[in-house]
């Protein structure tokens, strides 16, 4: 029988969780396999290129380009610092000559005889990835990075922003259908990660990100605020390079949306506990979602998901992502194989599904979203 | 697998088509000696996490092709072939927009010039350009540097300067390309491919620069006068560097490379092969579009020259608010019919961007979806408009009258009135409920002028038509004519000022039945239907316009019929004009609806 995977989001309590702290070059690891790391363990680094400057030697020193690389008093690869003479023209019998200085502290890239440029490239910038969860390191990915294996609670949200940060978790709503307001926030957040309801308004995100609270979860979002905050409009979901000093991450969509029963309980179970939390987002081939990992090694059954959890059943749970039932949670009673014919005049694959207030409705397949916990 | 097949005896074809989301297969069988379309099956794509091989997603797409033709194709994982009674296929190819397509950078010395051409080159062989590097591009050095470390693309195209002209441009752009000793984005062990394709006097000195940091691959000068344009080399080393490199290291794909007859082609390049044989083989000018979750393609063949360009976030799903961003939510939301909060308009795109696969269940949604594919697809166009131009640089004789309108820059060969065919593709359109949603949503965003025949993809299967006909030509001809081409219609929409007295152009259309005779007035949309088929026609334009054959002038044709009909547009054209008052354009926009039956009534 054909498979029909849908899209699902995790939100697990207690879950093996493997991440790939890699470098964006080749560089150094640091840890061994085994080792126990924390959250600001730094466990791989390197240097990237520096930034280069171009120099017309042939056109300072006023000579011909073939000539450049005779009157450099340095070679490629040599270090070089800033006033240092690094070229010197011949001139008239050992007289007149013209001398270069370099502008910068660096090394010499490149020397053209063809365009009589230079290229000076600036020291190396440093680069150092840290552990992101507390765990052990699982294996190392020789020059790049590592694996680290954590144990914990992993919430993925549907979009988010400002890369990884980590804090305390807080709640400071009563109930998961509660709009975050800037009444909620106060001091007491800075540096941590506070959890709302089914809305955050602008002004309330403008008073975390004042204050310095590491990170927001919410329900739902208005893309126009999402504008305001990023100075322009979110063209695709791709983000995280956005530097805020705060990350969001929104767990249901664009609009007012309670967040989900099971993703509010267990941010209310870890109230209190150090987490991290990454607003990256990439929802293009090889997607990436927001995630909040709360590293712990409580004595609960541990989760894991298979391949199989994604294919959809008579009898899986699942969310409607898609009005006009968006955010409803039911059970799939029946999948018939036949196309159906929507409101839309749509011919789609269906599922009917029961909801939990006993209404059944008919959905098409692609507007269902599993819910992925056990 | 590859190559082993014979011509004479292909009975059964299967045909793949792994999209971004979607992989789809298609299964082609020999009916009563004509090849045609028998079914059709879908899979989600699974080049991501947790499954990480593009061959899950083909296996299964071609489990359901099993199921609903009721032939056995698979042996376990293995394709059988040759065919027999009720198993087995003879031949099988693919496409591919997987993992974001082929994504190239390029570069030239002028950026009109041979950065131009570059960018031509690379668009052709269905790749999407990120970037146009240019001696003349305003940026400096390091910005340069920083630009293509950012990027990571798959691969460069490197040209500029003409064959016995100055090599210092050039040269120092390869020094840009050495400084930056550029990474892949998929694999980190092995080097990026650059071709060089400019001026062949500087191929020795580029080699020393780029050997050993990339992989340098030296063809013909894509430009070796000024006056000449030479893409296919540059293309074709595209295409192979595209299976050996890039493919390669995508998830699965070396498996899939090796079960396919021929090799994987991107999914845009096939689809230009097909927009070119017809073009070529009714001697007429064609518009293709494939509007798909992330990018629209736009393809043309006007004056026996193809053009195509990619819109990289011009989609329906992933890039669906960079629509709404670059459109802006004026020119969006004057194609809804309906009064909506804006607020309420842009959390519900936002929300198919997150949501990329789900489909409009309601009528409130599909009429949304459907207003901005009208904008993707107005601003795709208008992109390919401006790229698709005559060779800039070249001298040109001008006489009095032109030297009033001289530009820089080339002119359009996209000419409105000469457009003898418009064929749309994609999700969209294909898979729109009704075949008149798909005419309307064509003609409101490219505007036709004249007499233009309208036509959709019937089932998103031209990429695999594409790459069928690089082997079997006679078996993607008959398909396409058969299965693939859905005649819509035809839409007549005269041209000029609109005149005083609102009369756009009379008509008189010759059933064999009846003769079908009227006025259309300015503002006015009429569908009048007629099967697929020739009519013998008379139309008279209004005062001061034109129909295609001059001002004034009027046309004794042969229209076209199609699933949906003809369409008489009164609309006005340059400018198209939609009233500006909120109540008047609801009333209008619900009017061209119902005279066009586009939607289902008293649903809303």
């Amino acid at each position: 029988m054909a498979r029909s995977y849908t899209p699902g989001l995790k939100v697990l309590a207690n879950t093996k969780v493997e991440k790939n702290r890699r470098l964006p070059l080749k560089g150094k690891v640091l840890v061994e396999v085994g080792e126990k790391v924390e959250i600001n363990t730094i466990v791989a680094s390197t240097k990237i290129p520096g930034n280069v400057q171009m120099l017309n030697v042939a056109k300072k020193l006023n000579i011909d380009s073939e000539i450049v690389k005779e009157s450099m008093l340095v070679k490629i690869d040599d270090s070089i610092t800033k006033g240092q003479l690094i070229a010197e023209s011949k001139g008239l019998f050992g007289l007149f000559k013209s001398q270069l200085k370099s502008p910068i502290d660096g090394t010499i890239a490149n020397i053209s005889d063809v365009t009589g440029q230079v290229i000076l490239s600036e020291p190396p910038i440093p680069i150092e990835v840290n552990a992101y969860s507390s765990g052990k390191i699982k294996s190392i990915i020789p020059e790049e990075g590592v694996v680290v294996a954590s144990q914990g609670a992993l919430i993925q949200g549907i979009l988010g922003i400002g890369g990884e940060n980590q804090g305390i978790l807080e709640i400071v709503v009563n109930s998961r259908d509660e709009i975050l307001t800037e009444n909620h926030i106060n001091e007491s957040h800075e540096n941590k990660i506070i959890i709302g309801g089914s809305f955050l308004n602008f002004e309330a995100f403008e008073k975390a990100k004042k204050i310095g609270v590491a990170g927001i979860v919410v329900g739902g979002f208005n893309y126009n605020s999402l504008s305001k905050i990023l100075g322009y409009n979110l063209g695709v979901a791709i983000t995280g390079s956005e530097e805020l000093g705060i990350s969001l991450m929104i767990t249901e969509g664009f609009g007012e949306i309670s967040m989900a029963e099971r993703t509010f309980k267990i941010f209310k179970q870890f109230d209190g506990r150090m987490a991290v939390i990454n607003g990256s987002t990439q929802i293009r081939a090889g997607v990436i979602r927001p995630e909040v990992i709360i590293p712990h090694e409580d004595d609960e059954k541990v989760e894991l998901l298979t391949e199989s959890d994604l294919i959809i059943s008579e009898g899986s749970k699942v969310r409607v992502i898609r009005d006009p039932y968006f955010g409803m949670v039911g059970t799939v009673i029946e999948l018939p194989s036949p196309l159906t014919e929507l409101e839309s005049e749509t011919e789609v694959r269906i599922a009917k599904v029961k909801f939990n207030n006993n209404q059944i409705e008919i959905i098409p397949r692609a507007n269902l979203e599993m819910i992925l916990s056990k | 697998m590859t190559g082993s097949f014979k011509l004479d005896k292909i009975n059964k074809i299967l045909a793949t088509d792994c999209g971004s989301t979607t992989t789809k297969a298609i299964l082609i069988q020999k009916v009563d000696g004509v090849y045609r379309l028998t079914h059709r099956g879908e899979a989600p794509t699974t080049v991501e996490a947790p499954f990480e091989d593009v061959t899950k997603g083909v296996l299964n797409s071609i489990i359901e092709l099993e199921e609903l033709s009721g032939i056995k194709i698979l042996d376990g994982e293995k394709i059988m072939s040759p065919s027999e009674e009720n198993k087995g296929i003879d031949i099988f190819i693919s496409t591919s927009s997987a993992g974001g397509g082929l994504q190239m950078m390029v570069g030239g010395v002028v950026k009109g010039m041979s950065g131009e051409s570059a960018q031509r080159a690379a668009l052709g062989a269905g790749a999407i350009v990120m970037d146009v590097l240019a001696s003349n591009d305003g940026r400096l050095y390091h910005e340069k540097v920083k630009r293509i470390r950012q990027l990571r693309p798959d691969m460069i195209l490197l040209s500029g300067g003409i064959n016995g002209g100055t090599v210092n441009h050039v040269v120092e752009l390869s020094e840009v390309l050495q400084a930056a000793n550029p990474k892949p984005r998929l694999g980190i062990n092995y080097k990026l491919p650059v071709i060089f394709a400019g001026n062949e006097d500087a191929t020795e000195m580029i080699k020393k620069r780029l050997e050993n940091t990339t992989d340098l691959i030296c063809v013909e000068n894509i430009r070796p006068t000024l006056e000449e344009e030479n893409l296919k080399p540059s293309r074709d080393k595209i295409h192979d560097l595209f299976m050996e490199h890039v493919m390669a290291q995508a998830p699965g794909y070396k498996k899939l490379m090796s079960w396919t007859n021929v090799p994987i082609m991107p999914t845009p390049g096939a689809v230009g092969e097909i927009i070119q044989k017809i073009a070529e083989q009714d001697n007429i000018s064609v518009v293709g579009v494939d509007i798909g979750g992330a990018t629209t393609d736009v393809f043309s063949v006007f004056k026996q020259k193809f053009n195509r360009t990619v819109s990289a976030n011009l989609g329906m799903s992933y890039s669906i608010c960079n629509v709404l961003a670059e459109a802006g939510i004026e020119n969006v939301s004057r194609w809804v019919p309906f009064d909506l909060d804006q607020k309420d308009l842009t959390n519900r795109i936002a929300n198919k961007m997150i949501r990329p696969t789900t489909i409009p269940q309601t009528l409130i949604a599909l009429k949304i979806e459907q207003a901005i594919a009208r904008e993707a697809l107005r601003l795709s166009f208008k992109q390919h408009k401006e790229f698709a131009v005559d060779l800039k640089g070249v001298q040109q004789e001008r006489t009095i009258s032109d030297a009033f309108e001289q530009s820089n820059s080339g002119n359009t060969l996209v000419n409105m009135l000469e457009l003898d065919l418009l064929v749309g593709s994609g999700g969209v359109l294909s898979h729109a409920p009704r075949r008149a949603q798909s005419a309307r949503m064509l003609i409101d965003a490219f505007i036709p002028e004249g007499i233009t025949q309208l036509a959709v993809d019937s089932i998103f299967m031209m990429p695999q038509l594409g790459v069928l006909s690089t082997v079997h030509t006679q078996a993607a001809v008959e398909v396409f004519e058969k299965d693939c081409l859905i005649y819509l219609g035809t839409c007549i929409a005269p041209t000029g000022e609109l005149p005083k007295d609102s009369l756009m152009f009379k008509y008189e259309i010759n059933f064999n039945s009846e003769i079908i005779k009227g006025e259309i007035k300015s503002g006015e949309l009429k569908l009048i239907s007629a099967p697929d088929g020739f009519y013998n026609s008379k139309l008279i334009p209004g005062k001061n316009l034109d129909i295609g054959a001059g001002i004034n002038e009027p046309i004794n044709t042969k229209l076209r019929g199609g699933v949906v009909g003809i369409f008489l547009d009164g609309r006005g054209r340059n400018p198209f004009i939609i009233p500006e008052n909120n109540e008047d354009r609801v009333k209008s926009l619900n009017n061209w609806s119902y005279a066009s039956n586009e939607y289902p009534e008293g649903k809303m």
